[in-house]
């Protein structure tokens, strides 16, 4: 029976978001008996009601409130109010997600060390390192199901990936599969294996992909330690005069100003709404926001470097058929600055119906050399490239004047490409034309970064309080019952799809917190 | 059904704060009685708010952006009609509407827009106007009403919602045979 507890309750611990990060945290609290509310923004939608298709979809899921940009990047002048496709709903943007589960290599928890000073990076390395993170990457797996490992199968490969396969086979690459997919390739956990249904990313309606909705979250509510409240946005924390943390003050599903009382606070509302929500708890003892006395709150925003390569055939793929995800390149990956740019990418397939290739193969553009390659659609094989971009600076989130309906600041969040992001993503473009012309491409088409999906780093770990906001357990320097548990605590980004590692850390997080609680240290 | 409604009105809404400058959804409304547009085919469009030939411009304007030879006029003029039923309560949107028009039509000469037989003469027309606002309005809404329109997925081989179906796993996911 999932638990109800009261507002004035102050021994709980507060979990602001429910997604990969919050929903895991939470779920591991609840298993150890501590006691855990979670405050979600977003509704509650069960995987039955997801819908297949791309648009409505979007409008039951995704983050739409207002947010503002700036900066450089191209998805400033096309989307400049949808910085980041993200999600929410409860379950935040694991009901989204592909569910690629790739640990991150061993350098890339040491980056400045590796990669040397860059100008303009911000570069650190993590206060941890791959030895520490694999008992909880072994963890995050088996709790996810990720396929090749624990002995579960990899997953049947598509048309998609069979024209990736071919083409990695031609250019000599060694490692490409069907990856490491947190989807079911066979039936466990209660839940159904994969029925190649192809809209992962407006939630799984078989419930074969994992997301903290149909796991976790029950799991733990199952404990009588957890409860979810949905409609409810955060939009303060409160603190007593000596500092700590007390509470939050949110808006409830009627616009109500509520307040839950918290031992323990731990934010993980993604990378833009997490340091928002610091920035906007402001007071006259915190005057720049909580946790922020290096001033790195909102800092060293990472989103990826990513972008698309589409191909057109002289004979049919059907590429959105089936795991949209479907495969992976990881021989590019690797850092080798021979190539050009430091850290390295991942090559994996990807497909859009009709109305996102429409919205999201060359924004803006018109004409017949656009339309004649949506007229290919049914013969179009597509993959994305994603790889570490540089923290820096000056990417950041920060309040705009624009308020929301609930009279808060929201986010803006600036932008610009490094020059090493640039010179990897031209590399990575360059490979995927030569692995679709491999095998026959008559026409490949270079796409530019979506909105960001993966949104990194702007509450950074690091093991000097002055170089950032959190310690290795993602507790904040400044302040010892407030916690991030979200991909904005990454000091940097590595290659890697985000969400095993935001998992593995939600579970390392979650047996220092209940740890220090015993110990009544906080 | 309510809650479809429901669905369909927030879709409304998020795909105007998705799409950036476009101030206009895609709900089909029923058209006041007026000057019926293009009777002789098998779509008619009743034009009340718009002049006829605003209409009639805005319907070739839509596939002189995104020309699809496969698709009929009609679905045009189904991604456009929205003009024509937002003009009726609207009148700045319809000023807007008719003063776009206008200037297309001035800087086409003699005949307007319309009068230009030739698909590259007009598209010529529209480079031009690519840096007017109502032109990044139009295109930024009809990138979505004519590419979501469920009747024109077949066209181009997508097959849309599979779930009902029981997904692609015994539906060809794999069936590709010319590698």
């Amino acid at each position: 029976m999932a638990a109800t507890f009261k507002q004035d309750d102050d021994s709980v611990v507060v979990i602001v978001g429910s997604g990969a990060g919050g929903g895991t945290l939470g779920n591991e609290l609840a298993q150890k008996g501590v006691n855990v509310v979670i405050l979600e923004a977003g509704a509650r939608h069960e995987f039955e009601s997801f819908i297949n298709d791309e648009w409505a979809s979007f409008a039951q899921l995704a983050w739409t409130d207002m947010r503002t940009t700036s900066g450089s990047w191209r998805v400033h002048k096309n989307f400049p109010n949808l910085p980041a496709w993200i999600v929410k709903s409860v379950g935040g943007s694991t009901t989204h997600w592909a569910g690629a589960s790739l640990r991150f290599q061993e350098h890339e928890f040491r980056a400045a060390t590796t990669y040397g000073k860059l100008k303009g990076a911000n570069l650190m390395d993590w206060p941890i390192t791959l030895a520490e993170m694999e008992p909880y990457y072994a963890r995050a797996e088996e709790k996810m199901g990720v396929t090749r490992t624990n002995g579960l199968p990899g997953l049947p490969g598509n048309n998609n990936f069979k024209v990736m396969k071919a083409g990695a086979d031609k250019l000599g690459y060694k490692e490409c599969h069907t990856g490491n997919m947190a989807i079911n390739s066979v039936q466990r956990d209660n839940r159904n294996s994969c029925q190649q249904t192809g809209f992962c990313f407006q939630g799984c309606k078989w419930g074969a992909k994992w997301s903290t909705l149909y796991t976790e979250i029950p799991k733990g509510e199952a404990t009588g330690h957890l409860e979810v409240r949905p409609d409810c946005h955060v939009a303060r924390i409160e603190h007593d005069a000596s500092g700590k943390v007390t509470g939050v003050v949110y808006f409830d599903k009627n616009g109500k100003e509520q307040r839950q009382k918290a031992r323990i606070v731990a934010v993980a509302g993604n990378s833009i709404e997490s340091p928002r929500l610091l920035l906007n708890s402001e007071s006259s003892k915190f005057r720049h926001g909580l946790a922020n006395s290096s001033g790195q709150v909102g800092r060293n925003y990472m989103r990826h470097m990513t972008a698309s390569v589409y191909a057109t055939f002289e004979k049919p793929v059907h590429m959105y058929r089936g795991t949209t995800m479907a495969g992976i390149i990881r021989d590019e990956a690797r850092h080798d600055p021979k190539r050009g740019f430091v850290g390295g990418y991942e090559m994996e397939t990807l497909s859009l119906g009709v109305p996102f290739m429409a919205a999201f193969l060359d924004p803006g553009a018109w004409g017949r050399s656009f339309t004649s390659a949506m007229d290919d659609y049914a013969n179009t094989a597509g993959l994305w490239i994603v790889g570490e971009d540089m923290p820096q600076e000056s990417n950041r989130i920060t309040l705009s004047d624009k308020k929301d309906k609930f009279g808060l600041r929201v986010a803006d969040v600036h932008f610009d490409d490094h020059p090493n992001d640039v010179a990897m993503r031209n590399h990575a473009w360059g490979q995927g034309k030569a692995l679709y012309e491999a095998v026959g491409a008559i026409r490949t088409l270079p796409t530019p970064p979506y909105p960001s999906t993966h949104n990194l780093g702007t509450n950074r770990m690091s093991a000097n309080p002055r170089d950032g906001v959190v310690n290795k357990w993602g507790q904040t320097h400044d302040i010892k019952n407030l916690f991030v548990s979200d991909g904005s605590q990454f000091t940097t980004g590595g290659a890697e799809n985000p969400t095993l590692t935001i998992v593995s850390l939600a579970i390392r997080q979650a047996e220092y917190i209940a740890d220090q609680m015993k110990k009544n240290a906080i | 059904m309510d809650d479809h409604h429901e669905h369909a009105h927030k879709a409304d809404i998020s795909r105007r704060r998705f799409i950036a400058r476009s101030a206009l959804g895609i709900a089909g409304i029923a058209i006041a009685p007026g000057a019926l547009l293009n009777a002789s085919e098998a779509w008619g469009l009743e034009v009340a708010a718009l002049k006829p030939e605003t209409m009639k411009t805005l319907v070739l304007i839509a596939r002189d952006i995104y020309p699809h030879d496969r698709i009929a006029d009609r679905y045009y003029a189904i991604a456009m009609k929205e003009y024509e039923t937002k003009s009726a309560s609207d009148p700045a949107l319809k000023k807007q509407v008719e003063a776009f028009v206008a200037r297309l039509d001035k800087s086409a000469g003699a005949g307007g827009y319309l009068g230009k037989g030739w698909e590259a003469e007009r598209v010529a027309l529209l480079q031009k106007a690519s840096g007017d606002p109502m032109f990044e309005k139009i295109r930024s809404g009809l990138v979505v009403s004519l590419y979501n329109q469920k009747d024109v997925w077949p066209i181009f081989g997508y097959e849309g919602e599979s779930f009902s179906k029981g997904g692609y796993i015994n539906r060809g996911f794999d069936d590709i045979d010319w590698l």
